[in-house]
């Protein structure tokens, strides 16, 4: 017979704790803050959804917003099929295995504001080692300073560069753990090796994969540090992503209200469409 | 369906093999006949892996060919030697039906979709899984994955050889008997040339009209199961084959006989060759306990259900008894007498009595 009582709620006391204090009591003072008017003082005035209204009614809102789906989905088509071929052609034996994935750990390794001064030297026209190539090699006229074109293939090439890696790794794991018998198996099948890929490497990816995308997806879509130490959002808004907007109003503006309204928006949507990819990728398994 | 030969046969992992200890596999000369069942037997790591990899051009060996009927295919990849195995772990393609994997292989080969499709159905007939035809593969249970992995073996027509690597590994053991006998009637019915290693006896001996017995990348015996067991060519053999294995004592010559402990025991037949150790093997279904012979002291009894297996103390050897009638007492003494049509004598682990005319 089994015995029940409510003794394992004792046990997730201390993880409750930890979220409460982390998670839950900020985000419930953003909430606090999105809903008021606030002029310092702790003076609070009843502003109801406003700030909310507003926000998404601001076209501001809108082109930060389409900005950061472009910059994620620009990452994300990149990053993924480009981590897979890396993974696909690393060796699978002898010592180039640890030399390729330190290597490849190496970017991640970088703190994400040294990556942005990094980048942001790298690229300069005239002293930057890629600015100074393009420019003066090629001839190819590249100033992200002055060009938002520009300006947006360094962001997205300093994404690359940096979180690649992160699939690589992902994918390279997960083909590791695919047994010998199974390329076996398709050789005496007589599949091609697109077959083989397609039925064998990419099904057994899949679980990575999905954590890769959901993983980069939230990353890119909450990328902060880098753009702004890289581009400061410029030239102009042309890499003003939603983070970096959202610190304008809130600190550049000092408007806690509105900017509180947008964070909770920005917050809804990550979850929405994490939520909408995860969903998506494992539906299958669920058959 | 071919006939399987192997010819001088030898393979070592090492880039620049030169002693014997250097070879995985060493000097192997087998004919498998057209439509046998064989079985491979052998402890982990005496190389039936390695050879049945080889027969299908997983591995290229060292030295030696492999000739399907008379056309030498040593050189040629798995896919041009129209062969099918079956490994240890299921292999199945997780985001196919089972349907889907099983025409796999004909796709590959742009077999025409109408046979492809007869050729699906009498195969999940033949294994019984027509009911889970458009389930997805992935979400079936062990044994049934490992089911799709043979049919996908058995798929195909035209094949020279079957092989099973050690197929039943991974299945419960209350359904391992339902496959085993799966296997042997599949045999029966497609009639191709099937090789089945594993170092499960029961396994082998039961599947195969001829066994292969293998240790340390050596050919130590061929024989039907009843040769395995009723005369073994090899201390090795005795040893594996039976449960528990063949008695193996020490032992002198005497003319016609062996001198066991100071006792004499009578052989099956004269003794052969010169010096080497010499070792007197019998198997303990072939010592019974008598009015009187060698007198041993019992130390132990262990019930193994339909007999008894007793652990008898002569000098300074056990000898084990199978008996299945009531067990003696521990501790008490005895009388072993060996049946001298089922004593032998080994030399250097080999044979060496002959059998009496």
């Amino acid at each position: 017979m089994k015995t029940e009582n409510q003794k394992a709620w004792l046990f997730v006391l201390p993880v409750l704790f930890l979220v409460a204090f982390n998670a839950l009591v900020p985000m419930m003072t953003v909430v606090n803050y999105s809903v008021q008017e606030t002029f310092g003082n702790n003076q609070f005035f009843w502003q109801g959804l406003d700030w909310f209204e507003q926000i998404l009614r601001s076209d501001r809102f809108h082109a930060a917003l389409g900005r950061q789906f472009l910059f994620t989905a620009t990452i994300l088509a990149i990053e993924v099929p480009l981590g897979i071929i890396i993974a696909l052609s690393m060796p699978r034996q002898g010592i180039w295995v640890s030399v390729c994935l330190v290597l490849m750990a190496l970017p991640m390794l970088i703190p994400w504001n040294v990556v942005g001064a990094m980048w942001n030297i790298f690229a300069l026209p005239k002293i930057g080692m890629l600015g100074y190539f393009m420019n003066d090699v090629l001839g190819v006229s590249y100033d992200m300073t002055q060009d938002p074109l520009a300006a947006w293939i360094t962001v997205v090439a300093m994404d690359v560069w940096h979180w690649t890696s992160l699939v690589v790794l992902l994918c390279y794991a997960g083909l590791m753990s695919i047994p010998d018998a199974y390329y076996q198996a398709a050789k005496i099948d007589g599949a091609s090796a697109w077959s083989v890929f397609r039925h064998i490497q990419l099904p057994k990816m899949k679980t990575v994969l999905t954590i890769a995308v959901l993983l980069r997806f939230m990353d890119s879509f909450n990328i902060y540090t880098e753009p702004f130490v890289l581009t400061g959002g410029g030239p102009g808004n042309s890499t003003t992503l939603l983070s970096i907007d959202l610190v304008k109003i809130a600190l550049g503006q000092f408007d806690l209200g509105p900017a509180a309204a947008m964070s909770l928006i920005y917050f809804a949507i990550t979850l929405l469409v994490s939520w909408v990819f995860y969903t998506l990728m494992t539906k299958d398994d669920r058959r | 369906m071919a006939q399987v030969t192997l010819s001088g046969l030898r393979h070592s992992y090492l880039p620049d093999p030169k002693e014997g200890q250097d070879y995985a596999l060493k000097e192997i000369d087998i004919t498998w006949r057209d439509g046998g069942a064989y079985a491979l037997l052998g402890p982990s790591g005496c190389g039936k892996t390695t050879l049945l990899n080889i027969i299908s051009g997983l591995i290229v060996p060292t030295e030696g060919a492999v000739l399907f009927d008379d056309r030498d295919v040593t050189a040629d990849p798995p896919d041009r030697r129209n062969i099918a195995q079956v490994f240890q772990f299921p292999v199945i393609y997780d985001n196919m039906t089972v349907r889907e994997n099983l025409s796999f292989p004909l796709r590959n080969r742009g077999v025409e979709p109408g046979l492809i499709e007869q050729r699906v159905r009498e195969t999940a007939n033949m294994l019984d899984v027509t009911g889970i035809l458009d389930r997805r593969a992935s979400g079936l249970n062990p044994d049934n994955k490992q089911k799709i992995s043979m049919g996908r073996a058995l798929v195909r027509e035209d094949v020279n050889v079957v092989m099973f690597d050690e197929p039943l590994t991974v299945i419960d053991p209350h359904l391992k008997w339902k496959l085993r006998s799966k296997l042997k009637e599949l045999h029966h019915r497609v009639k191709a040339t099937m090789i089945y290693v594993t170092h499960d006896q029961t396994e082998a001996l039961t599947f195969a009209d001829e066994v292969v017995v293998m240790q340390e990348g050596e050919v130590v015996q061929i024989g039907t199961p009843v040769e395995l067991f009723e005369r073994p060519q090899h201390t090795f053999v005795g040893h594996f084959i039976g449960s528990p294995g063949m008695n193996i004592l020490p032992c002198e010559a005497r003319k016609n006989s062996a001198l066991f402990e100071g006792h004499e025991v009578a052989l099956e037949g004269p003794l052969g060759g010169q010096a080497g150790e010499l070792t007197l093997g019998i198997r303990p279904e072939h010592v019974l306990i008598a009015e009187d012979g060698i007198p041993a002291t019992v130390a132990k009894v262990a019930d193994a259900g339909r007999h008894f297996i007793i652990d008898a103390v002569v000098g300074k050897s056990v000898v084990k008894v199978v008996d299945s009638r009531n067990p003696p007492e521990k501790g008490s003494i005895i009388h072993l007498h060996f049946r001298p049509e089922r004593s032998r004598v080994y030399r250097d682990g080999w044979i060496a009595t002959e059998p009496r005319t």
